[in-house]
């Protein structure tokens, strides 16, 4: 194992959509201030505003947890549930189950697990229902 | 093109005087599905919508863009406003359709956003 050279965890509420995005521009702040930029900063600011998106959409609330060793950044994701009943349903581009004030503020087109695998080097998700669902990406670094 | 030289262009207000008008635009884009301008979105892009809460802020921040063109005069939230002005980001306000601003721009050489 190598090395965690930083760990921070946010708590992210269900429903605070006047706040979404918060978490993501501190993880991206920080992530600058230690020499970390170009494309995969920007590959980790969308996959953690997705992540930080769902938690508020979709889960009863949940964290975010940045972790950076030497060679890369992951970012993890845990909720409290509900749950994923059909995991490769909710991995399909375009199939979403958001209500209807979240498709009200322009979310809900089914491309947040997608984009945020697309985005990420490494890509992992479990679910179980009436548990949660726990997301972690993986964004290697170099020189960083 | 400056996203000042685009103001003039479009014939469209800024909303926010602590806006950076210099940046440089790379490319020119219209949506109003948040997620989908996360998955298309580039650094640079002038980014129409008629959508007008904070998150559009939030999305126009994280993907570095230069401006974003709220279209068919539709207003911002008093929070989105606020969040722009803390963040810099421009909004340009038009009576303009997203269709006649993406016209405009393809004429003066802007182009859309390359994969």
């Amino acid at each position: 194992m190598e090395s965690t050279i930083l760990k921070n965890t946010y708590e992210i509420n269900a429903g605070e959509f006047q706040t979404a995005g918060d978490v993501s521009a501190n993880i991206k702040r920080k992530l600058k201030q230690i020499g970390i930029g170009g494309t995969v900063l920007r590959r980790i600011a969308v996959a953690s505003y997705e992540a930080e998106l769902n938690l508020i959409i979709h889960s009863h609330g949940g964290k975010l947890t940045l972790e950076m060793t030497p060679s890369s950044i992951i970012l993890t994701s845990a909720d409290v549930g509900p749950g994923i009943p059909d995991l490769s349903k909710a991995m399909q581009e375009g199939y979403s189950t958001a209500s209807e004030e979240a498709r009200d503020l322009g979310f809900g087109a089914g491309m947040g697990l997608p984009n945020m695998k697309r985005n990420a080097d490494g890509f992992s998700i479990e679910s179980e229902v009436g548990k949660g669902t726990t997301i972690q990406m993986r964004f290697d670094v170099k020189d960083a | 093109m400056k996203v000042s030289e685009l103001m003039e262009l479009i014939g469209a207000t800024n909303l926010n005087p602590e806006a950076n008008l210099d940046t440089e635009i790379t490319c020119g884009y219209s949506c109003d599905l948040l997620s989908w301008v996360l998955a298309h979105g580039k650094a640079g892009m002038a980014w129409c919508t008629v959508q007008t809460h904070v998150n559009v802020i939030a999305v126009s921040v994280l993907m570095e863009m230069a401006c974003v063109i709220l279209v068919e005069g539709v207003e911002p939230e008093p929070a989105s406003l606020k969040k722009a002005i803390d963040e810099e980001m421009p909004i340009l306000a038009t009576n303009k359709t997203a269709y006649e601003v993406c016209v405009l721009m393809g004429q003066a050489g802007v182009l859309p956003p390359a994969e």
